[in-house]
């Protein structure tokens, strides 16, 4: 496995259910049994009602475009290399907006409403990164 | 709610005006504003009641400027949500006098962002200076390579997408403010620039090229601000706080529709405090961190309707002499942008209702309304808006 130069993430309590289903190639999310509201990003609270009545679901891994920029210049190490990259907002099928990356597709393809689907790449040992491809 | 309304005026002023500045400290920047600006008002040291600043570095937190000034003030104020701060200490300022806590604060800034080499709007999570990423949300978004251009650039694609806006309308905002630094000796740039300069810039973060973006800077500044009492006695006319509002925007738990901004919350209570309407305001000084920023700000304080900003930019509108002038000193796009840019905001805003420029084409005529609006942080992730109202008599 090549050494990841990107930032990694700090996994605490209320977050590292996340990073495990990451690590076993599941996207999960969370949904309030109190206001059935979903969220995102994780909290150890539901952000809508207060409560704590919060359940991790699986999601379907489908969302579409929902913004994104092509990045010409960052020069945080791991990212200074890889110009251009699209960073998008991608909004899931249930409905929560989540900031990630459309990869394995030209940047110039991605448009706003592109459907498209979670893919997982192995950071290291600890840490595997959810991003979105164009659906097949 | 109390009356707000002319309980409080800025008296003083003082912009320093190194652009580049690196055999200097921020905390020096910021007291030899702090002293200038206390001349401008014909007060002293021993006047200051309330110390407000905000910085992205503890270093030149209330504390440590209150030791560098050896002062000891019985009202500190650090209130930090980005660019947009000042705006925020000065509506805290409005509350504090009227209360009868304090008579008398100043609100400063510094930063040496430029000769300290910061990439405000490149740096991706490097801009923070630390390393490890807090597990939420920088560690949901941080490992996606983020800038602050980038977080803007989002937002300007969405707005592009829902309602037509073109890259030709953006430029607009970045032509009428280089226009204003031409007339303005201390600014960055002063050279006048065209939308096609403008549309044929490199691409930073699409759509954004790099003449949509604002400079970066060395700089600070000071403001006075006092009671009514107070204010009577001072060497210059006083500029009333009329109305203030503050709001933030963020992305709701991952529901909310983030084309929408702060200053859609922020402008109503400063509209109904001052007891004024858009038609009343002679200048608008509004944070232009991006040209997308000015445009998705005037749309959502209501001087035209949601998709409108990019006809309204265009056309002159918002040069001197048009409908309604806006960042009359070259802005942050031209002028000046030392990491956070919102008490420029009110400097110029006083300059402007002061009518420090009669007889220059810099002057916004009959000036005797003006509003400023400071965004802070990102569109596209989490942000603040804060509105002021100002005035003379």
């Amino acid at each position: 496995m090549p050494e990841w130069n990107k930032p990694l993430p700090s996994i605490v309590g209320e977050t590292r259910p996340y990073w495990e289903s990451c690590r076993r190639g599941e996207l999960v999310i969370q949904r309030c049994d109190s206001c059935h509201e979903y969220q995102f990003y994780p909290r150890g609270i539901c952000a809508n009602c207060w409560s704590n009545d919060i359940k991790w679901v699986k999601a379907s891994g489908k969302g579409t475009v929902w913004t994104y920029t092509v990045t010409y210049q960052n020069r945080t190490q791991g990212f200074a290399q890889d110009v251009p990259y699209v960073l998008a907002l991608v909004e899931l099928a249930e409905g929560v907006k989540m900031f990630t990356n459309i990869v394995e597709c030209n940047p110039q393809d991605v448009k706003i409403g592109l459907p498209v689907e979670v893919t997982f790449v192995q950071a290291n040992n600890q840490v595997t990164v959810p991003y979105f491809k164009p659906s097949a | 709610m109390v009356d707000l309304r002319n309980a409080a005026a800025i008296v003083g002023i003082h912009e320093h005006v190194t652009r580049y500045a690196p055999d200097k400290s921020e905390l020096q920047i910021q007291g030899e504003s702090v002293i200038k600006a206390l001349e401008d008002a014909g007060l002293t040291k021993n006047d200051v009641e309330g110390l407000f600043t905000a910085s992205s570095s503890i270093r030149n937190s209330g504390l440590n400027l209150a030791d560098y000034l050896n002062m000891y003030p019985k009202y500190v104020d650090n209130t930090t949500v980005g660019g947009g701060s000042f705006e925020f200490h000065l509506s805290h300022a409005l509350t504090a006098i009227a209360a009868g806590r304090i008579n008398c604060a100043v609100i400063t800034y510094s930063s040496l962002a430029r000769s300290g080499g910061v990439s405000v709007g490149t740096g991706g999570v490097g801009r923070y200076g630390h390393p490890r990423l807090d597990p939420s949300p920088d560690s949901f978004e941080e490992i996606y390579g983020l800038t602050t251009v980038g977080l803007y650039a989002m937002i300007a694609q969405r707005h592009m997408h829902l309602f037509g806006t073109t890259s030709e309308q953006l430029a607009e905002v970045a032509v009428a403010t280089r226009k204003h630094a031409s007339m303005n000796p201390e600014a960055l740039f002063r050279t006048p620039i065209t939308v096609a300069d403008v549309v044929n810039a490199r691409v930073i973060s699409s759509p954004l090229h790099l003449l949509d973006c604002c400079v970066i800077t060395d700089g600070g500044g000071a403001v006075v601000v006092a009671s009514p009492e107070v204010a009577r006695n001072c060497r210059q006319t006083p500029v009333w706080v009329l109305g203030a509002g503050e709001a933030v925007a963020h992305q709701g738990a991952g529901q909310r529709d983030l084309i929408y901004i702060a200053a859609k919350q922020s402008h109503q209570p400063a509209f109904e405090m001052a007891g004024v309407t858009h038609k009343d305001i002679d200048m608008a000084m509004i944070y232009d961190s991006f040209t997308i920023t000015v445009v998705e700000t005037l749309e959502d304080l209501g001087f035209c309707e949601k998709g409108e900003g990019g006809q309204f930019v265009s056309g002159g509108r918002i040069q001197i002499g048009g409908e309604l002038p806006i960042n009359t000193d070259g802005g942050g796009l031209s002028s000046n942008h030392p990491g956070m840019r919102g008490i420029f905001l009110l400097l110029e805003a006083t300059r402007q209702l002061r009518h420090q420029f009669e007889g220059t084409p810099r002057q916004v005529p009959n000036c005797r309304l003006a509003l400023c609006h400071g965004t802070g942080g990102a569109l596209g992730s989490r942000h603040s808006g804060g509105t002021v109202i100002l005035g003379r008599d």
